[in-house]
């Protein structure tokens, strides 16, 4: 545990009393303290091309009544600024009357362990490894072109003072390993990349040679790039493998089931409460509590323990994810959904690890079932317009489908889609749901924070592809 | 209140001596102080105020040819003498690599030019929520408006830049910047757009009626969108989006996607690019420019650049370490492009919509579906369809696709150059492209 306060003017009683002296007549808010280690080492061509040790700590002050937010944060954590902090919140809530809600649920759960990763592998053991990562696909043939390895590690500390001195706590470890290489054969050159990471020490994912697994893969997916004829255009059937690819299921449903949006009735969704917005066998879930898992998290940014909260069950639209502002508003409970990317950011509701839950069928099954269509397998990212419901995502490794057979590999393209009205052309549901390796990152308000994303196979009757072939 | 120079140029050199204490041989040090004020506003009442106040130390230290660095937010000397001294641990024991650096001395900025960067007007919150309630307030006048959303960000910085060759510079900037979006609704379907203004000076802003009305226009423009059948045609880039193809090339031609082999653009240097009209410059000292700057992130002077003339590619984007790979001399684009703008075409607007029967003209794409290395491009996008040289109505739930290096002979551009960001471009027609619909 970080003490804050430790260094500074100022102690935790002091700060109690600054926090609880500026939230009066405020409906909630809170002093979130952050202290953040993380690392990056990166080796690129042949070389070890950087090593970064960043550290940064502050505190963000939130003070919030009806639905205005004001917000002040500093790295600089002493009496002076946060007394400044203070007057600037209380000099933009000038007429506030509300009634500090205190009511925050305890958990004694724990979903991953207070290790800091950085410290627990050495320094000379990284480069080590990413030398070896280097040789090893090196040793595959002149063929590569170019090898990129890294590691990014960090380890945050955060601390939340509520009114009346309710003081919340979380450690987090977070670490990914990621690799990318770049073949040329004839010419012509692609990419592959495979990365795996989670809230557990490096080691967890990289022992036993288990990192060659991750070069390998990353060697197999430009391998099959290489081989790739350009990608069809226009609307047809898709099957998507299981795994990663549920980053449709994170654009094209998830944030559009995000409180605030709803709240403003800026989303799609909004006017979709309990009515059936996909096929009968599509169940839905956004899950924090899966242990070690890269979006999960003991408790959110403003203290709540995290859940497994029912989206989409059996195709009918049954919760928002809530932060505590939005839940308010919306009359209902938080989610455990408030989460920002550092103490420089506001809360705002987001996913945690978002899955679609398995169905019954066989990808064979689905496979066989098309008579022209695409095999999608694996993903770069995706974004989505919540408003308009238009959601797309690009395609890293994919294949054409003829006759029910999977055919020749295709090059990456772009998948469109509605989000609304994607899930009920969802006609199938594999037996087969996986969750992502670990590697993934959701944008919202220039916000960054880690998301797991989970689906089994699952075959769309129609979408658009991208490609340059009609 | 922005702390000054003196202040940062004590840490810094507080960074560079110890360092050297320890046992660097060289050392390089950016010190940053910056002072952000954001109030945003929802529905025409008051949504969010946020203060921030962050300071940056980022310090990479060199023991011969081996280099490490660390960042923190925390100034206090007993957190830097510790981080200074983890910096130099882990810098003993990373493999050296013969590239690593500081710039040659000779290539260094000399003096410092007053570029009108930094504005000292203070804008309070109070006038920037009478600002906000005038953007609302025309932004909503249309029935079909169901939601608008607003803000105004005053960005005050100063930095120090130092290395341990001795130089040492480092100036204020500023930052006013207001954006409106508007959401639009007809028979329960919305569509969402957005206009912004960003500017070194306040008076520079734009008229917070113009703001709201562009957003609100645009938001209603979109209602009704066609999705519409796949087809070869030639696709018009808004302005908003056009900037786009320039951002790609800066990608392309950065020494270290030329260096590394993973450019479309790899041995493409003194060729022909762009059709022979196109010429593509990079000005880093445009007085006000967002983005100007008297020196590169590494300290080495920069000028204007011609990257592309008349179709030919002319200069990479050079900084010292790709540089020494490729065994050119930095033009101080170590950080990227500054001021990067297509020189203003010929035809006119309403020409340009006119050159055929019927065009795709998209005004926003989402994904990030550009590859580097080969050149391929697919994106989704939404627009309007051009027929006779007018706007005929709103498509959407579409991609466009094709590959960067048949996509840059096939520009045309329009006359209608802005400098409204630091990357700017005018109205472009690329000839032919697949477009994926229905």
């Amino acid at each position: 545990m970080t003490n804050f306060f430790k260094e500074t003017d100022i102690d935790t009683s002091q700060a109690e009393a600054i926090v609880t002296e500026t939230l009066k007549n405020c409906d909630d808010g809170e002093l979130y303290l952050e202290n953040h280690k993380s690392e990056s080492i990166v080796l690129d061509d042949n070389k070890i091309k950087s090593s970064t040790y960043n550290s940064d700590q502050g505190y963000g002050f939130r003070a919030v009544t009806g639905e205005v937010v004001a917000y002040s944060h500093s790295n600089d954590i002493s009496k002076q600024s946060l007394r400044k902090s203070s007057d600037n919140l209380k000099d933009t809530l000038k007429s506030k009357k509300g009634t500090y809600n205190h009511e925050i649920p305890k958990t004694n759960s724990k979903y991953y362990e207070n290790i800091n990763p950085i410290e627990s592998k050495t320094f000379d053991s990284k480069i080590d490894l990413l030398k070896s990562v280097n040789n090893y696909l090196r040793s595959k043939g002149s063929i590569v072109n170019q090898v990129t390895a890294n590691f990014l590690g960090e380890h945050k500390s955060i601390e939340i003072i509520r009114s009346d001195n309710q003081i919340l706590k979380d450690d987090r470890p977070l670490v990914r390993f990621n690799v990318s290489v770049v073949l040329e054969k004839d010419g012509k050159k692609e990419t592959g990349v495979y990365g795996v990471g989670g809230r557990q020490s490096y080691d967890d994912y990289l022992k036993d040679g288990s990192w060659k697994d991750v070069c390998d893969e990353a060697f197999r997916i430009a391998n099959v790039n290489l081989e790739s004829k350009p990608a069809p255009a226009g609307e047809m059937k898709v099957v998507l493998g299981p795994g990663w690819p549920a980053i449709l299921i994170h654009e094209a449903i998830g944030h559009g089931l995000e409180g605030d949006f709803n709240r403003k009735k800026t989303s799609a969704f909004h006017s979709l409460m309990g009515q059936q917005v996909a096929s009968e066998g599509v169940t839905i879930v956004d899950d924090g509590t899966l242990n070690q898992r890269r979006g999960s998290l003991t408790i959110d940014d403003e203290g709540t323990p995290t859940e497994n909260t029912v989206l989409i069950e059996n195709g009918i639209l049954k919760n928002y994810m809530q932060d505590r502002l939005n839940a308010r508003l919306m009359g209902t409970k938080s989610t455990g959904s408030g989460r920002r990317e550092s103490y420089k950011h506001v809360v705002l509701p987001r996913m945690r690890n978002t899955m679609m839950l398995s169905g019954k069928y066989s990808q064979d099954e689905m496979i066989s079932s098309v008579d022209k269509g695409i095999f999608a397998v694996s993903f770069g990212g995706g974004q989505v317009d919540i408003t308009s419901g238009k959601f797309v995502f690009n395609c890293t490794e994919a294949y054409e489908i003829n006759n029910g057979k999977i055919g020749s590999p295709i090059k990456g393209a772009t998948l469109i889609g509605d989000g609304p009205s994607i899930l009920k052309e969802v006609s199938l549901v594999g037996n087969d749901m996986k969750l992502d390796p670990g590697i993934g990152t959701c944008g919202k308000a220039g916000q960054g924070v880690p998301v797991g994303v989970a689906q089994p196979s699952i075959l769309i009757n129609k979408m658009t592809v991208g490609g340059t072939k009609l | 209140m922005i702390r000054d120079q003196e202040f940062l140029k004590d840490i810094a050199s507080y960074c560079i001596e110890n360092s050297k204490k320890l046992g660097a041989t060289d050392v390089g040090v950016k010190v940053i102080h910056s002072v952000s004020e954001n109030v945003s506003f929802r529905n025409k009442k008051l949504d969010e105020s946020n203060r921030a106040d962050s300071f940056a130390v980022n310090l990479t230290t060199y023991i011969e040819k081996k280099k490490s660095s660390i960042n923190s937010s925390d100034l206090s000397k007993s957190n830097l003498e510790k981080l200074i001294e983890r910096c130099i641990d882990a810098t003993k024991i990373t493999p050296s690599d013969e590239n690593n650096s500081l710039p040659d001395k000779d290539l260094m900025s000399k003096e410092i030019r007053d570029l009108n960067l930094y504005d000292e007007t203070h804008y309070p919150n109070d006038k920037k929520i009478e600002f906000l309630k005038k953007v609302e307030e025309t932004a909503s006048t249309d029935e079909k408006i169901v939601n608008t959303e607003a803000g105004f960000t005053e960005n005050k910085n100063n930095f120090i830049l130092a290395n341990s060759n001795g130089f040492l510079g480092g100036y204020k900037t500023s930052n006013f910047s207001s954006s409106c979006v508007a959401v639009s609704r007809i028979n329960g379907a919305m569509e969402r757009d957005y206009e912004f203004g960003s500017t070194r000076f306040l008076e520079d802003m734009m008229e917070p009626e113009e703001i709201g009305k562009i957003a609100a226009d645009k938001a209603i423009k979109k209602l009704g969108p066609k999705k519409i059948k796949s087809e070869r045609i030639g696709v018009i880039f808004d302005k908003r989006i056009s900037k786009g193809i320039l951002s790609t090339l800066a990608s392309a031609i950065s020494a270290s996607a030329i260096a590394r082999g993973t450019s479309f653009l790899k041995d493409q240097i003194n060729s022909e690019v762009f059709p022979n009209s196109i010429n593509i410059i990079d000005n880093p000292k445009i007085e006000k420019g967002l983005g100007s700057q008297n020196f590169d992130s590494e300290g080495v002077e920069t000028n204007s650049l011609k990257l592309v003339e008349n179709g030919i590619l002319k200069n990479y984007l050079i900084d010292t370490y790709y540089g020494k790979k490729l065994n050119l001399k930095s033009n101080g684009r170590s950080g990227g492009t500054t001021n990067l703008y297509f020189q203003n075409g010929t035809l006119s607007f309403k020409d340009l919509l006119n050159s055929e029967k019927k065009f795709l003209y998209i005004t926003e794409t989402i994904g990030h579906g550009g590859n580097i290395i080969t050149g391929d491009y697919s994106v989704g996008a939404s627009g309007f369809m051009v027929e006779d040289g007018e706007l005929t109505y709103p498509v959407s739930e579409i991609t466009i696709a094709g590959n960067f290096k048949e996509m840059f002979k096939n520009i045309t551009l329009a006359n209608d150059l802005e400098m409204k960001y630091s990357t700017n471009a005018p109205t472009l027609l690329i000839n032919q492209m697949t477009v994926a619909g229905k």
